[in-house]
C-alpha cells in the first residue's frame, strides 16, 4: 500500500517535472518570436530607453512605414513568385524522379543517389561566383528565372531524397494490386501513388517554400535593385548609413514570417492524418 | 474462367538466386490449385509469375489459349488478394470494390449494381462507405476477395491469404474460399507454407522446393504415396519419421518373393518391396504407423521424451536406444509419462522406403503373380 503511494508520487513528481521541462522549452524558443513581435509594436524611442514585455502603447507606426514609406508589397511579392514557383518545379519533376529512384529498378541507382546527396552538400558561397558568371552570360541577371533556376540546385535534391524516402515508405502491393485491377502503370501512378503521397508532398513542399523564402545568399547576389529584391534581402537592406530602423526590420520579419506560420499550421493537420493507415495489415 | 499452363519456366535473378527450374504444370480449368512449400521454395513468385509481376527468365505462361508470357498483369484478366490484402487506403470499401471496373471504364450503373451484388453476398453492405483503416482484420480480408470477384477474371490467385487471420477466422475463411471455388467454379491458384492449408483447400496440390517442383497430386495421393524424402517430410502432421538403414530382400521364401528386410540400428522390420529394393535407404513412417506400448516387455525399446496430450491423442517423443528419434502418436487414455521405457512396434503396412542418396521413393509393391 505504502509503496503504491510512494509510485503514484514518483509518477506525479514525473509529471510536474515533465510539464515543468515543456514550459521551459516552448518560453526558450517562443520567446525571440514574441519579443520580435513586441518590439515591431513599441516606438523606436520607447524601445531603447526602457523595453517592456507588454508594449504599451500599441504603435503601428512600423507597419504604416512597410507599406508606406517603403514599399514592402514588391519583395514580399518577388518571394512569392520565386519560391512559390520553386516549389512547384521541385514537386513536380521531383516526383517524377523520386517515383523512378523509388520503384523502378535500373543501373546506376545508388550512384545517383549518392551523387543527388553530395550535391545538397556544395557550401553556397562556392558557387555564387561561377552561378553569377553564368546567369551573366545568359542575362538572367535580376529576373526571377535567374532566382529560381539557382534555388533549384538546392531545393531539387532535397526534394528528390526527401520523396524517394517516403514513396519507398508506401508498400509496393498497393500498385501491384492495382496493375492486376487493370491498372496502367501510369494509372497506378496517378491513381494509387500520388494520393497516397500527397502527405509526403506537402511536407516537402513546406520544407522547400520555407529554404526558398529564406534565402538569402543567392537572392542578394543575383539581383540589383528593389524590383526583384526578396524579403530576406529587401529587409536586410532596411538598415541606413547611420542607424538600424529595428522597428521596422522586426515588423517586416513578423509580417515574413505569419503567412508560413499559418501554412504550415494549416498543412499540419492532413500530414499528421496519416493517410496511409490501414493499407496493409495492422 | 481459364486453364493456365506453365511450360518449362525458368527464373533466375540478377543475383544468381533460383527462384523456378525447369517448371511446368497445369491448372486445369475451375481447378483449385495449391502451390505449397517452405519460405524461400519459390511458390510466390510462381504465383507472380502467372500474375505478370514477375517476368519469366525462359519458358512460356499460358492463361487460356493465350500466350501470356510477355504481357503486362492489367492485361492477363486475372485477379490476386495479396498477403496483406493490398486495399487502396485512400477509397472507401466501395471504391475499393469498383476499382478494376472503373478503370476498365465500365458503365457506373453496372459498377454500381455488381459492387452492391458481391457486397452483399460477403456481408459488406454496412460497410461500403468505411475506409480499410475502419475495418477489422477479417472484414479487410473480404472487401480483398470481394475485390478480387467483382472482375469475374479468368483466373484467381491467392497469395497466402490467410496468414494474417487468427486460428478461428482463418478456418472459416478458409470454408468460405472453399465454398465460393465450388460456387464460382473457378480456376485458382492458392499459395501457402501451411500444408494442413493445402490438404483442405486444394483439388490438388503441387510442392516446390527450391525453385523445383518436387510432385503435384491430388490431397489423398500427395499424403499416401509422397515422390520423395521431401514431400513425404513436408505433408503430414505430426511430421513423418525417418530411419536410416539397410534393405535387403528376404532370404526365407516363407515370407513370400516380395518381402524385404530393413535393418536399422534399433530395429529390423520385414517390408514389402518389389524385387530390386536394396542399399541404403530411409524407412519412412508416419506417427500414426508407430505403436506405442507401455510396458517396455517387448524390443524394441525407447524412452520417452516428452508427451503432447493434443485432446483425441497423445503425440509421443521418444529416443529408442541407438540414438534414433522418433514421434508416435498413441490414444489419449494410454498411462505414457516422459521418462518411461515403452515398446515401439512399426506397423509394416504404414511404411514407405525412400533411396538415401536421391531420395527419392523405391515402390514397395509386393511381386504378386
Amino acid at each position: 500500500m505504502k509503496s503504491q503511494q510512494a509510485g503514484a508520487t514518483t509518477r506525479g513528481v514525473g509529471r510536474w517535472m515533465f510539464g515543468g521541462a515543456l514550459v521551459l522549452l516552448m518560453l526558450f524558443t517562443l520567446f525571440p518570436f514574441y519579443w520580435a513581435i513586441v518590439a515591431s509594436f513599441t516606438s523606436d524611442a520607447a524601445l531603447f530607453r526602457d523595453p517592456s514585455l507588454i508594449p504599451q502603447p500599441l504603435i503601428f507606426d512600423h507597419y504604416r512605414a512597410l507599406f508606406t514609406e517603403r514599399d514592402f508589397i514588391t519583395p514580399i511579392r518577388n518571394s512569392l513568385v520565386v519560391a512559390g514557383t520553386t516549389t512547384l518545379f521541385c514537386l513536380t519533376v521531383g516526383t517524377l524522379a523520386a517515383y523512378a529512384l523509388a520503384r523502378i529498378e535500373f543501373r546506376g541507382k545508388a550512384p545517383i543517389m549518392a551523387f543527388i546527396l553530395a550535391v545538397t552538400m556544395f557550401p553556397q558561397i562556392s558557387i555564387v561566383s561561377p552561378l553569377y558568371l553564368l546567369l551573366r552570360s545568359l542575362h538572367l541577371i535580376d529576373t526571377y528565372p535567374g532566382l529560381i533556376m539557382p534555388y533549384m540546385t538546392f531545393a531539387m535534391p532535397l526534394t528528390v531524397w526527401v520523396l524517394t524516402g517516403s514513396i519507398r515508405q508506401i508498400p509496393k502491393d498497393l500498385e501491384e494490386a492495382a496493375h492486376v485491377d487493370g491498372a496502367t502503370r501510369r494509372q497506378s501512378f496517378t491513381k494509387i501513388l500520388l494520393p497516397l503521397a500527397v502527405p509526403s508532398l506537402a511536407t516537402t513542399g513546406i520544407l522547400t517554400f520555407i529554404y526558398c523564402w529564406n534565402e538569402f545568399l543567392f537572392a542578394l547576389s543575383f539581383t540589383l535593385g528593389p524590383e526583384r529584391q526578396t524579403v530576406p534581402v529587401a529587409i536586410a537592406l532596411f538598415r541606413g548609413q547611420y542607424q538600424v530602423p529595428w522597428g521596422e526590420i522586426l515588423a517586416a520579419a513578423v509580417v515574413a514570417t505569419a503567412p508560413v506560420a499559418a501554412m504550415v499550421l494549416v498543412f499540419q493537420r492532413r500530414i499528421v492524418q496519416g493517410l496511409t493507415a490501414g493499407a496493409v495489415k495492422g | 474462367m481459364a486453364k493456365i499452363s506453365l511450360e518449362e519456366v525458368d527464373k533466375i535473378y540478377p543475383n544468381g538466386y533460383v527462384a523456378a527450374r525447369d517448371l511446368s504444370l497445369d491448372v486445369a480449368d475451375g481447378e483449385l490449385l495449391v502451390l505449397v512449400g517452405p519460405s524461400g521454395s519459390g511458390k510466390s513468385t510462381v504465383l507472380r509469375m502467372m500474375a505478370g509481376l514477375e517476368r519469366v527468365t525462359d519458358g512460356v505462361i499460358r492463361i487460356g489459349d493465350r500466350d501470356v508470357t510477355d504481357l503486362p498483369p492489367q492485361q492477363r484478366d486475372i485477379a490476386m488478394v495479396f498477403q496483406n490484402y493490398a486495399l487502396y487506403p485512400h477509397m472507401t470499401v466501395r471504391e475499393n470494390l469498383g476499382f478494376g471496373l472503373t478503370i476498365r471504364k465500365q458503365p457506373p450503373s453496372l459498377i454500381g449494381e455488381r459492387v452492391r451484388t458481391i457486397a452483399a453476398s460477403l456481408g459488406l453492405d454496412a460497410l461500403l462507405d468505411r475506409k480499410p483503416a475502419q475495418l477489422s482484420g477479417g472484414q479487410r480480408q473480404r472487401v480483398a476477395l470481394g475485390r478480387a470477384i467483382v472482375r469475374e477474371p479468368l483466373a484467381f490467385l491467392f497469395d497466402e491469404p490467410l496468414s494474417n487471420l487468427d486460428a478461428q477466422l482463418r478456418v472459416e475463411t478458409r470454408v468460405e474460399l472453399s465454398r465460393l471455388h465450388r460456387k464460382l467454379g473457378a480456376t485458382m491458384v492458392y499459395v501457402t507454407h501451411d500444408q494442413s492449408e493445402a490438404l483442405t483447400l486444394g483439388d490438388r496440390i503441387a510442392v516446390l522446393k527450391e525453385g523445383v517442383l518436387q510432385q503435384i497430386a491430388t490431397p489423398m495421393e500427395l499424403y499416401q504415396r509422397p515422390a520423395n524424402k521431401f514431400v513425404a517430410g513436408f505433408i503430414g502432421s505430426p511430421a513423418m519419421n525417418f530411419i536410416e538403414g539397410v534393405i535387403q530382400r528376404s532370404g526365407d521364401p516363407g515370407k513370400g518373393a516380395g518381402m524385404c528386410i530393413f535393418k536399422g540400428i534399433d530395429l529390423t522390420l520385414d517390408v514389402p518391396c518389389d524385387g530390386e529394393a536394396r542399399g541404403r535407404v530411409y524407412l519412412g513412417v508416419r506417427p500414426q504407423h508407430i505403436e506405442v506400448s507401455a510396458d517396455g516387455q517387448n524390443r524394441p525399446r525407447a524412452e520417452v521424451g516428452v508427451v503432447e496430450p493434443m485432446g483425441n491423442e497423445l503425440i509421443v517423443y521418444v529416443t529408442l536406444s541407438g540414438g534414433d528419434k522418433l514421434v508416435a502418436v498413441a490414444p489419449p487414455q494410454a498411462p505414457i509419462k516422459p521418462g518411461d521405457i515403452v515398446s515401439i512396434r512399426v506397423r509394416p503396412e504404414g511404411v514407405h522406403i525412400f533411396d538415401a542418396d536421391s531420395g527419392k521413393r523405391i515402390d514397395p509393391t509386393p511381386q504378386r503373380l
